[in-house]
């Protein structure tokens, strides 16, 4: 690994999306409106969006990042740019994390906007500081990031990388507490539940919802995030094949 | 080489026996069942244009793919600069033109060149000789997606020229060139080789062949010749380069003919 070529390739990504307005309009935009239509919806229910509201300013980013980050590997694949970057001393890691540093960076703004909308016009409450909605909403989409690295290595055309959105997210996303708080849920679905990153991630926002500070536990959540992305991080370079058929 | 039989396999063992910069040694290729390569041995000497032709599918591509390091292989070694063929040190000294594109649609000529010069550690003066070397610096600062397919092809060739590269391995770099382009790319590999480096190239426009120091002639993952141009000519008594590789085919089918 080489922290040179690793920040070559992530600026070289993020260079990829300044070419790309529509794109990044659509990164930026879209989560403004989604948690803008949610407080609609909730028109007559501040309390509902005061509960939800913080958990998916984090849901979002693990969406579009690990969608956006599936399509650009395949990408690399297809075009052959993959191939003629590993026949170069480039490290399997170098572009993994090249990956993660520019989608999470691209976060920050993403995540920033959209909890300013949020927490400003929106009138969303929490208990917990601002700044800990961003670091755990930025450390979901690394997550998206480094999952989608990982399981752009099972999909051979563009149709199979889209599916695993459902496949890999959508579990998640009815697992981790939002539709049914994970202690209600039965044993077994709970021991699911467990396993899944995302809850961790949930937990965390729904704690930083409820409870005023920095509490431990909220790190603790943090602390199992970030676990799931150096291990999807691995688990992608493991994936990754220098020798194809 | 065993079914091709007669002076082929004798010259290319010769061959084999006295080193080169990129080495191969029965190497046995599978894909989806098929031996595409199925065992197959050259070697091709430094500082040569050394060509490879052959009609789309016959394993050309196959084989340079095994000599940069990104092809699975069942069996047989492939050796480059005396070392194993995609370890660890060669990559960077040994530059590779897919016939993929291989470049990012979504950046401009330079920006690519900078990423792929960054990789390798290449000056960023680099950036601008490779340009130079394909006549595309008028292009620099256009989006490669813009470009047109020959263009775009020289796209590709100028990254593999970046940083140092002893061996060049380029599969079908001239698909799709005008003559002039094509005369000033293969004068370029010329002056490249003259400096000392190594250069593999592929082909399936016989015209081209004549401008190699060295032929290697491939027909379904098997080598039919391997020899000078000015060689292969004699050997077969044909006049163009076209014709020889013909009879060969020819008698290569009739030997098929005879044992089956």
């Amino acid at each position: 690994m080489n922290p040179r070529i690793t920040l070559a390739t992530a600026g070289r990504v993020l260079r990829q999306l300044r070419h790309d307005p529509r794109t990044i309009g659509l990164l930026l935009v879209v989560p403004v409106v989604l948690v803008t239509l949610l407080r609609l919806v909730y028109d007559g229910k501040p309390q509902i969006f005061d509960r939800i509201g913080a958990p998916l300013l984090g849901v979002f980013p693990l969406i579009t990042m690990f969608l956006v980050t599936s399509i650009a590997t395949l990408r690399e694949r297809t075009s052959g740019t993959l191939e003629r970057l590993l026949t170069m001393p480039l490290a399997k890691l170098d572009l993994l994390l090249g990956y993660a540093l520019a989608f999470g960076a691209f976060a920050v703004l993403q995540v920033a906007i959209a909890t300013a909308v949020a927490l400003g016009p929106l009138g969303l409450h929490v208990a917990g500081p601002a700044w800990l909605i961003l670091v755990l909403a930025v450390a979901n989409a690394v997550l998206g990031t480094a999952l989608g690295l990982f399981v752009s290595a099972f999909a051979a055309s563009e149709f199979q990388a889209v599916q695993f959105m459902p496949a890999v997210i959508l579990p998640q996303l009815l697992l981790c507490g939002l539709l049914l708080p994970r202690g209600q849920m039965q044993t077994v679905l709970r021991w699911v539940s467990n396993a899944l990153p995302l809850s961790y991630a949930i937990d965390g926002l729904t704690r930083v919802t409820s409870t005023p500070g920095v509490p431990g536990a909220v790190l603790a959540d943090l602390g199992i995030v970030l676990g799931c992305i150096v291990a999807a991080l691995g688990l992608g370079a493991a994936t990754l094949r220098r020798r194809t058929a | 080489m065993t079914s091709t039989g007669g002076t082929v396999s004798e010259t290319a063992g010769a061959v084999t026996g006295t080193g080169g910069t990129v080495v191969v040694d029965g190497l046995l290729v599978v894909r989806g069942g098929n031996e595409v390569l199925p065992g197959v041995s050259c070697s091709v000497q430094p500082g040569t244009v050394t060509g490879l032709l052959g009609p789309s599918g016959c394993g050309k591509t196959t084989l340079m793919r095994a000599i940069v390091g990104v092809q699975r292989i069942a069996g047989g070694s492939v050796q480059v600069l005396g070392m194993p063929a995609g370890s660890a040190p060669l990559r960077g000294r040994v530059g590779y033109r897919s016939q993929a594109s291989a470049v990012y649609a979504d950046l401009t000529v330079a920006e690519n060149l900078r990423y792929f010069a960054a990789v390798l550690h290449a000056p960023a003066s680099d950036v601008d000789r490779a340009l130079a070397d394909v006549d595309l610096a008028p292009q620099a600062n256009q989006l490669v997606g813009s470009l047109s397919g020959g263009q775009l092809a020289r796209v590709s060739l100028a990254s593999a020229l970046l940083g140092a590269p002893e061996v060049l391995v380029l599969d079908e770099p001239t698909v799709g060139l005008d003559p002039v382009l094509r005369r000033d790319l293969w004068a370029l590999f010329h002056r490249l080789a003259d400096a000392g480096i190594t250069i593999f190239v592929s082909s399936h426009v016989m015209d081209e062949a004549t401008r190699c120091n060295r032929l290697f002639l491939m027909r379904t993952g098997r080598f039919l010749a391997e020899d000078t141009p000015a060689g292969l000519l004699r050997q077969t008594g044909a006049d163009d380069i076209e014709t020889a590789f013909l009879r060969l085919i020819d008698a290569a089918r009739e030997r098929e003919g005879a044992s089956a």
